[in-house]
């Protein structure tokens, strides 16, 4: 976990002792001895010499109780909201050929007429186990089927990574370096455009030039079992471009905002008085403290290549995660939503988490929140 | 000019104009006498089929929710899935919507039309080597009246009381006479598998001119033919890929670019876009579908005859097609049934816009105050532009409608046959006697029209007994009547399934029983390399 520079003991002035004023608080009125209180008193002195001591295990212990919970709580409003929507399995799968029976059928065969608790918890212990049940539309294993999405969603969203992040901290970098200079300038209009089209457009755009103008690209952008990976990555040539096109802007405009925001501090002064030259000044002292807004933004958007591309996989007809979603939201299949839910929203806890823990690994200030 | 001119050949083949006319109108374009004259005889040229290619159709409908199951097949995708792989018992004529043998060679009924005798076709192998039975037969003709089943052809399945194998034939005891049964049977749920598909419902191997070599739910279906196909008039192409592309421009993408020979679901409103692509041609079919405005027959104020004829009078059909299906249509009279039915009730005059008579009507039914119409663009593509469509023209004659647009979730359940006045869509059904049983019939689940009448129940229920012809043509006569003039459906418009092929794409089958040629597009159709 802990490596190089961190380790050993971190120099405080007592506020490690503050991060924790629970048991002062929360124990009401002291002089009752109850017993619950005095666990707590026990537990907390320990919680509070672990904190003072690992400050960084104990950090990410506490994020993860926490990503745990904030899990149990979606998977709580998930399974609420379908319960919530108008319509209901039977009906909505039938459509407009539902006869009275075949719904009664249906009904009974799902066990729909158990009470939502029950069912709640039913499918809470098997999600657990890693099990989210049969779809009820098509009959087959969520897990199984989820594992084939989740590989493609991945696959699309790795590969937008891999182009969209180096290319967007080295283009905030430059922008920062000739900054209100012509490079900065199309740089900033560029991404301005990008940020301002909605990514269908963009997506239609690309379409439109480069399969139906050119034929250069393959669409659309089906991918299946029996692909060799060199099919796979040409079908997947137009998403990802589109996908870099999106998030490409954002992460930009943020690193270099960041690193202005160091810029103009004295330290940086400093260093350009001392006749180093741009390009070092921004890579070695001043990108190190812009590190932990842009990590975040990252996260953000790495976040939003696995869970907010519903729109891309439609238009560009991409077998991915959201729109098996999308297909089990419209006939309210719920063992998928649920399934699918969960995983988006572990992914998004989970970017956030690791965004979080490597702010604080990159700047040591960030380990004792005031 | 070009379009004008699709226009034109549009009208003559809605048989709104005749050939005299066209040419006129030709000629005034500067079009070429003989060239009108091709134009007119649209020549369904009897080409000789080539085999062999790989076709690809890029379709709509379909969800990683998709059953392999034939009785639970909802979708476009699936139908045309199912079609590839399967057999029915019987099948539809094309453009007369006769009743045509496929794994049933011929059919006896009784006198009274209550059993009916049906010989199987012997020699026919199914996908996995075996020989088709009686049995087989018999076991999937069961699964499927089963009301443990969830399949979509139980409404059909009801009126079947005995189901049996006699010395090699089938025998099917109805709990009523009905002169159409063997039409009944080609619902496309009922296709038949080995055992009846009691054993692994899901197999999808049946008797159909191609082998299912993979099925990805809701992505993708591939097809091998089927060498020993006991069929040589379909089956033409090698290879078939089936793509799933629900986004509308991603289909016309596909098409342009030459990715996919054929896609279907095309949207009237950008008919004319895709036109402009010189590889692509449109493919329209009259059908039996429709768009309609129905109003509960038995709720206020629509239980008052005098209104529900002044809402049917102040509906402007002939915009209704132009507007909302861009031409590719025609106009109802207010009865669910068009001329591509059997036994098609000829002459019933057809009921026009007319404010005036509207007025007066609506004066007479004591009406004052809005009317709530209640409608989404899931009740059909582009419902919500014809609500408002019919409220300016509903307020020519003084009657105010307010158009409420209800969420497209939970429409099914919440607003259609449920609230009192709402849009609507119906798909075609294999027989008049279907179409009003399903919906118009007092105790029918959908009488989405609460058209309640015994008179009405009783006559129906003659008809369907009925051998004689010209007596039953009468009663159906007298039915479309009662249900124009006094029912509470406004019925605008029929629409054309409207679908696009590449060029290559030769030997479409304009079939009037359902979209996409009936769903044998992918059997019936060859490549022009």
């Amino acid at each position: 976990m802990e490596s190089g520079p961190i380790t050993g003991p971190v120099l405080t002035d007592g506020v490690a002792g503050e991060t924790h004023p629970r048991s002062a608080d929360l124990s009401g009125v002291p002089a009752k001895p109850n017993p619950a209180a005095a666990t707590g008193e026990i537990g907390g002195s320990f919680w509070r010499r672990f904190v003072f001591r690992r400050p960084l295990v104990a950090l990410i212990l506490q994020r993860l109780g926490l990503s745990v919970g904030l899990l149990f709580a979606v998977s709580l409003m998930i399974f609420g909201g379908i319960e919530a929507l108008p319509g209901d399995f039977a009906t909505t799968y039938l459509g407009q050929s539902a006869t009275p029976q075949a719904v009664e059928n249906i009904r009974k065969d799902l066990g729909l007429d158990r009470p939502w608790s029950e069912r709640y918890l039913t499918w809470l212990g098997g999600a657990v186990k890693g099990d989210f049940g049969t779809s009820w539309a098509s009959k087959n294993s969520v897990s199984e089927q989820i594992g084939k999405r989740l590989g493609n969603s991945l696959f699309l969203a790795f590969f937008a990574a891999l182009i969209s992040v180096p290319v967007a901290v080295g283009l905030g970098m430059l922008a920062v370096q000739f900054r209100n200079r012509l490079p900065d300038k199309i740089i900033n209009v560029i991404s301005l455009a990008a940020i301002s089209l909605p990514e269908f457009f963009i997506g239609y755009l690309l379409i439109m030039v480069f399969a139906v103008q050119y034929g250069v690209a393959t669409f659309p952008a089906t991918v299946y079992d029996s692909m060799t990976l060199t099919e796979r990555l040409s079908a997947i040539a137009l998403p990802v471009a589109t996908l870099v096109l999106v998030v490409l802007a954002h992460m930009m405009r943020m690193t270099r905002a960041a690193i202005l925001n160091v810029m103009s501090s004295a330290y940086v002064e400093t260093a350009e008085l001392k006749g180093l030259g741009t390009f070092r000044i921004i890579a070695r002292h001043a990108a190190p403290n812009a590190v932990a807004p842009v990590i975040n933004v990252i996260a953000l958007n790495l976040a939003y290549l696995v869970v907010g591309v519903v729109v891309v996989e439609v238009v560009f007809v991409y077998p991915g995660m959201g729109q098996y979603m999308v297909d089990a939201v419209t006939v309210r299949d719920m063992p998928v939503v649920q399934a699918c839910g969960l995983i988006f929203a572990a992914f998004y806890i989970f970017l956030n988490m690791a965004a979080d823990i490597l702010a604080i690994l990159a700047n040591p200030r960030l380990r004792h929140p005031r | 000019m070009s379009d004008y001119k699709d226009y034109l050949t549009r009208q003559v083949m809605l048989g709104k104009i005749n050939r005299r006319e066209f040419l006129g109108r030709a000629a005034a374009l500067g079009i070429a006498a003989s060239t009108a004259n091709t134009l007119f005889a649209v020549s369904a040229a009897a080409q000789e089929p080539k085999r062999g290619g790989h076709l690809k159709l890029g379709l709509e409908g379909a969800a990683a929710t998709d059953s392999k199951d034939p009785a639970k097949a909802l979708s476009q995708f699936l139908f045309v899935v199912i079609r590839n792989w399967g057999d029915l018992l019987v099948e539809t004529h094309p453009t007369t919507g006769a009743a045509v043998p496929a794994l049933a060679e011929s059919w006896e009924p009784s006198a009274d039309a209550a059993t009916w005798t049906f010989a199987i076709r012997k020699g026919v192998k199914f996908h996995d080597g075996k020989e088709l039975t009686v049995e087989d037969v018999v076991k999937t003709l069961q699964r499927h009246t089963d009301d443990k089943s969830e399949s979509g052809a139980l409404g059909v399945m009801k009126s079947i009381k005995e189901i049996k194998a006699d010395g090699g034939k089938l025998v099917l005891t109805l709990t009523e006479g009905n002169a159409d049964l063997p039409l009944l049977l080609s619902d496309y749920h009922l296709v038949i598998q080995p055992n009846g598909g009691m054993d692994n419902p899901d197999a999808m191997i049946g008797t159909g001119p191609y082998k299912v070599a993979s099925f990805e739910p809701g992505v993708r279906a591939t097809f091998e033919r089927n060498q020993d196909d006991w069929r040589t008039d379909r089956g033409y192409v090698d290879t078939v890929e089936l793509i799933a592309m629900n986004d509308a421009t991603a289909r016309i993408a596909a098409l342009s670019s030459g990715q996919v020979h054929f896609i279907n679901r095309v949207d009237p409103k950008t008919v004319s876009l895709l036109k402009r692509a010189p590889t692509v041609e449109i493919l329209n079919t009259s059908g039996r579908g429709h768009y309609v405005f129905i109003m509960h027959c038995n709720t206020a104020p629509f239980d008052n005859n005098d209104l529900r004829m002044a809402l049917k009078l102040a509906m402007d059909r002939e915009t209704m097609v132009q507007r909302i299906l861009g031409g590719y249509g025609k106009i109802g009279n207010d009865f669910p049934i068009n001329d591509t039915y059997a036994l098609f009730p000829e002459g019933i005059e057809q009921r026009v816009y007319d404010p005036d008579k509207a007025a007066f009507h609506y004066k007479k039914s004591g009406h004052s105050g809005p009317v709530l119409l209640r409608t989404s663009d899931v009740a059909f593509p582009g419902a919500v532009d014809a609500a408002v469509l019919y409220q300016e023209s509903a307020k020519k004659a003084g009657i105010e409608i307010e158009v409420k647009r209800e969420p497209g979730d939970g429409y099914w359940t919440n607003v259609w046959n449920a609230q009192p006045f709402c849009t609507s869509y119906w798909g075609g059904r294999p027989t008049q006697d279907q179409m009003y049983s399903t919906a118009y019939l007092s105790n029918a689940d959908w009488n989405d029209t609460r058209f309640q009448r015994e008179d009405f129940d009783k006559l129906l229920l003659q008809a369907r007994s009925e051998l004689d012809e010209p007596k039953r043509k009468d009663m159906y006569r007298t039915l479309a009547m009662m249900v124009r003039d006094e029912g509470g459906v406004i019925l605008p418009m029929f629409n054309d399934f409207v679908n696009a092929s590449t060029k290559q794409v030769k030997g479409y089958v304009h079939d009037i029983g359902n979209d996409m040629s009936n769903g044998y597009v992918a059997t019936r159709v060859w490549l022009d390399a």
